[in-house]
């Protein structure tokens, strides 16, 4: 069985399958990116992509990634190590606070802008809902997404 | 965008490309792992605590309890009552009777349910004012008393003036518990290192706090314990006693067992152990004349403090001073109290005791202004503190800008609240949706005031090819401490921020600056940062100046370089550097920043409380539907004296994100507490504002320099946390025509027609 994790591939065996996905991403792979904020799915902060969409790493399982590509935060960043510019304008805008939601919050917005290039601000709010943030009230995410949209064009 | 310089701080990078790492993703050879035992009980008193059947579990290595604590496990940073492991009694339900540790953290966590506790159960005192009756039973026996605190103000006599008052209004409000909610649960790493020393890693706000608490239980000295800064994800005032303890049990498993030990808390922990914001129950009496003139205010203040004293004590000291908002009143008499009970721990949190005080004191002058047949505004006009002002404990405001009338102004301009104000229901609309618009001010003194000691400390070390490492004794909470620091050491040398690393402090390298609370990280670092800088100037302008043609008191320090009188001859920054480290002098220098002094006479309340004030004004559009009861925020607007913005984009931050988490207290969040035990301990049930929960915002910053902060700057942290609930309050009032009085703001669905 493999999987794919940011761009490489991953052989599973069977006695992996139904390990928890976060706990396997950080402690067995060191891809400590994704954060454990509560555990029950209610937080996002373990947001990764599997085949583009934002899932809960917190409530799923390795099976659920078996055959399927799996985005991290840390596949997000260009091959040379530059920041995607996604992650530039979450810089840029001054979308980044603690840090501890970011990595969820980018790859969501990741996902949003693949799906829709040209958003309203609206729609960008609407788009982050399932990821919380206590210490930017979200403004400056939804300019970062904004500003970044033009990028996915 | 409201910026179109793009923000920078030094940490952006590492947190964008999930490179930074918090102290949860750090791992040491041999690490184990260690998790709390929680009991069942409210209050009781413990018997015995079996952990024998949990020490035979696979990978259990041991199981620590109070009688293994070689040191003090009481502490506390005002009364030393804080089990760090309960050993005598439980006193809330988040007391931690014992912590097992295990080779994995899954093997600790299945250890957990056989360790046994025998323990009698005693009645819980849940209510503060039934807690506050003599002959009630003690929480604490050595303090004689369930009272923790009781804080007063006494000015002129306010009996007498409301006799001659031609209104009195009085009110009773009260106000929830309420968690942090920052998203990093509470963690800490334990190491033991071969030289005796115990090194910290954690999730904390206060690295010289932890280290007394590690300190205390270990029972060995300051020196013995090192603790060191990781990124860490928020703190908003949570991260100090209960971060500290966490890191304090790792350290205690960590020596036993000879081995790094990790602690980790699951969101549920977090929640049910951690100290909350207080819950305020306020009577408020206020006196004022038909010309709309405040003349008295009296006022009772019951904060429940939970099971432990916290920094109970300076929390609602805040609470008093500030008791009767931004305004003169000629008399006063307040009294403040902080109980004991067997709830949940409360402590500092953002607003620190101003947030529940602005929610009565903004809804009540509205209040009056309504029975004087005046506007709002017209009345706060009447009444507000101005430059040269005294403040109700006798503080004249001088020496710095008294920016309230320019806060409110510009906030009620970027509202349109004037124009607004006459659109709004008031309980009538023709649809469902009843509009309103509203808003609050307030004033804050900065810092810690008569709180106790505060000062602050920076190191300034240059390097051979000039560039810099800065270090100071404030704390990265995520606010962007770190990149504010060296944006003020940057503008001070005239070198570019590029070239300055900020040194992650450990306790072992800088002298304890205190705890990066109180809106005070800025201010009070930066403030030492700024003395650092300019002692370094004046060593390099007496070496330079022979080489630059000119008196020391010519030598300018600007654009990368450094230069002579009139700019005609200069020298290259780097070069300048490896000119002092030929004359064998090193360009390093350690600055202080001391905040002027402050009096404060505990019997009549009066006194310089704070060396400089802030002032502030948020407003809030909103609509409440008739039917559903729903709350729907259209609009938030905040200004508040920053003194200098040293970092915009993050100044923004701090607003923005304070707005939210003000809207967060004024609609929904809660700590549901029943007989003692906290229900809502996750996310999926302690609501924290979603984006769709927030309209678009508008933050306005006005910066008058003060002259008592070395870099101008003041902190905007707190007070933009501590005016929406009020605004919130005010808006639904001129919405549905009904005051409410309880946060959070409920309004029951209405059938019939009636005002929600």
């Amino acid at each position: 069985m493999i999987t794919y994790i940011n761009g490489r591939r991953h052989e599973l065996n069977v006695s992996d399958l139904p390990k928890n996905l976060l706990a396997f991403l950080r402690e067995e792979l060191d891809l400590t990116g994704a954060k454990k904020g509560c555990g029950v799915g209610a937080c996002g902060a373990c947001t990764v992509l599997v085949n583009n969409r934002p899932v809960r790493s917190c409530r799923k399982t390795v099976a659920d990634i078996v055959d399927r590509n799996v985005l991290t935060i840390e596949g997000l960043a260009r091959g040379d190590g530059s920041l995607h510019p996604l992650q530039q304008a979450f810089v840029d805008a001054g979308a980044v606070q603690c840090g501890f939601c970011t990595p969820g919050m980018v790859l969501t917005a990741h996902a949003f802008l693949l799906a829709n290039n040209n958003p309203t601000r609206e729609e960008a709010r609407k788009a982050i809902s399932g990821n919380l943030c206590r210490c930017t009230g979200y403004q400056q995410i939804i300019d970062a997404i904004e500003a970044a949209a033009s990028h996915y064009r | 965008m409201n910026e179109k310089n793009p923000a920078w701080r030094n940490d952006a990078a590492p947190k964008v490309t999930g490179r930074a790492r918090y102290t949860d993703d750090l791992k040491f050879h041999n690490m184990l792992h260690a998790v709390p035992v929680y009991t069942d009980y409210v209050h009781a008193r413990i018997m015995e605590v079996d952990a024998s059947a949990a020490m035979k579990q696979p990978g259990v290595v041991t199981v620590i309890t109070a009688g293994d604590v070689p040191g003090s496990v009481t502490f506390g940073q005002i009364i030393r009552d804080y089990r760090m492991l309960a050993g005598d009694k439980v006193r809330f339900n988040g007391d931690v009777v014992a912590v097992v540790v295990a080779e994995t953290r899954d093997q600790a966590v299945a250890a957990v349910k056989l360790v046994s506790v025998k323990a009698e159960e005693m009645t819980p005192l849940l209510d503060p004012e039934e807690a506050m009756k003599p002959g009630a039973i003690l929480v604490h026996e050595l303090h004689g008393s369930n009272i923790v605190n009781h804080h007063k103000v006494r000015r002129g006599d306010a009996d007498k003036a409301f006799k001659a008052c031609d209104h009195v209004i009085e009110q009773e409000f009260r106000t929830q518990f309420v968690e942090h909610a920052y998203l990093e649960p509470e963690t800490a790493v334990a190491v033991p290192r071969p030289d005796g020393v115990t090194e910290i890693y954690a999730s904390m706000q206060h690295p010289f706090s932890t280290r007394r608490f590690v300190a205390t239980l270990l029972g060995v000295s300051l020196a013995d314990v090192e603790v060191r800064t990781v990124p860490m994800g928020g703190g908003f005032g949570g991260k100090d006693d209960t971060a500290s303890v966490v890191a304090a049990r790792a350290a205690l498993a960590a020596k036993i067992t000879g081995r790094p030990v990790k602690m980790t808390y699951d969101r549920e922990w977090s929640v049910r152990e951690s100290y909350k914001r207080h819950p305020y129950r306020i009577s408020y009496k206020m006196g004022f004349s038909n010309q709309g003139r405040m003349e008295a205010c009296q006022i009772r203040v019951v904060a429940d403090a939970g099971a432990y004293c916290s920094v109970t004590p300076w929390v609602t000291w805040r609470s008093t001073v500030q008791c009767c908002g931004p305004y003169d009143v000629p008399n006063v008499h307040c009294d403040v109290y902080g109980v004991y009970t067997n709830n949940v721990v409360t402590g500092a949190m953002r607003g620190f005791g101003s947030p529940q005080m602005n929610f009565a004191v903004e809804q009540l002058v509205e209040m009056a202004a309504e029975r004087c047949g005046m506007s709002p505004t017209e009345f706060r006009k009447r009444n507000m503190l101005r430059q040269g002002s005294v403040t109700v404990t006798g503080q004249k405001l001088d020496g710095h800008t008294v920016s309230l009338e320019q806060a409110l102004d510009s906030t009620l301009a970027a509202a349109g609240y004037h124009e607004k104000y006459g659109r709004c229901s008031f309980g009538k609309a023709e649809g469902d949706e009843l509009y309103g618009i509203g808003y609050a001010i307030s004033y804050r003194g900065m810092s810690l005031g008569a709180e106790g000691m505060d000062f602050n400390s920076a190191v300034i070390n240059v390097q051979f090819d000039g560039s810099i490492l800065l270090e100071a004794a404030v704390h990265e909470n995520g606010q962007g401490a770190e990149s504010a620091m060296i944006l003020i050491c940057s503008d001070e040398l005239g070198v570019p921020k590029e070239r300055i690393r900020y040194r992650m402090p450990s306790t072992a390298n800088i002298p304890d600056g205190g705890t990066t609370v109180a809106s005070r990280g800025t201010i009070m670092g930066g403030g030492a940062v700024a003395n650092a800088a300019r002692s370094l100037k004046s060593k390099l302008a007496e070496r330079l100046a022979p080489k630059l043609d000119c008196a020391p008191g010519d030598v300018r320090f600007k654009d990368g370089h450094i230069w002579g009188k009139d700019d005609a001859r200069r020298m290259a920054w780097p070069e300048a550097m490896n000119q002092l480290f030929l004359m064998q002098e090193y360009p390093y220098s350690f600055g202080t920043f001391k905040a002027p002094q402050v009096t404060w006479d505990e019997r009549t309340g009066q006194g310089n409380a704070y060396f400089t004030w802030v002032y502030g004004c948020q407003a809030v559009e909103l609509t409440v539907n008739s039917k559903t009861g729903r709350v729907k925020l259209l609009n938030m607007v905040a200004s508040h004296e920053a003194g200098k913005a040293v970092n915009r984009p993050m100044v923004l931050g701090q607003f923005y994100g304070g707005m939210a988490m003000g809207a967060g207290y004024a609609m929904f969040e809660d700590v549901g507490i029943e007989q003692g035990k906290i229900l809502n301990v996750n996310f999926d049930q302690y609501r924290i504002p979603h984006s769709t929960d927030l309209p678009e915002m508008t933050a306005i910053i006005i910066e008058n320099h003060d002259p008592a902060s070395p870099s101008g700057a003041k902190g905007v942290g707190e007070p933009t946390n501590e005016l929406m609930a009020p605004a919130i309050a005010n808006a639904v009032y001129n919405a549905t025509g009904v005051r409410r009085f309880r946060l959070p703001i409920r309004i029951e669905p209405r059938s019939g027609g009636g005002r929600p």
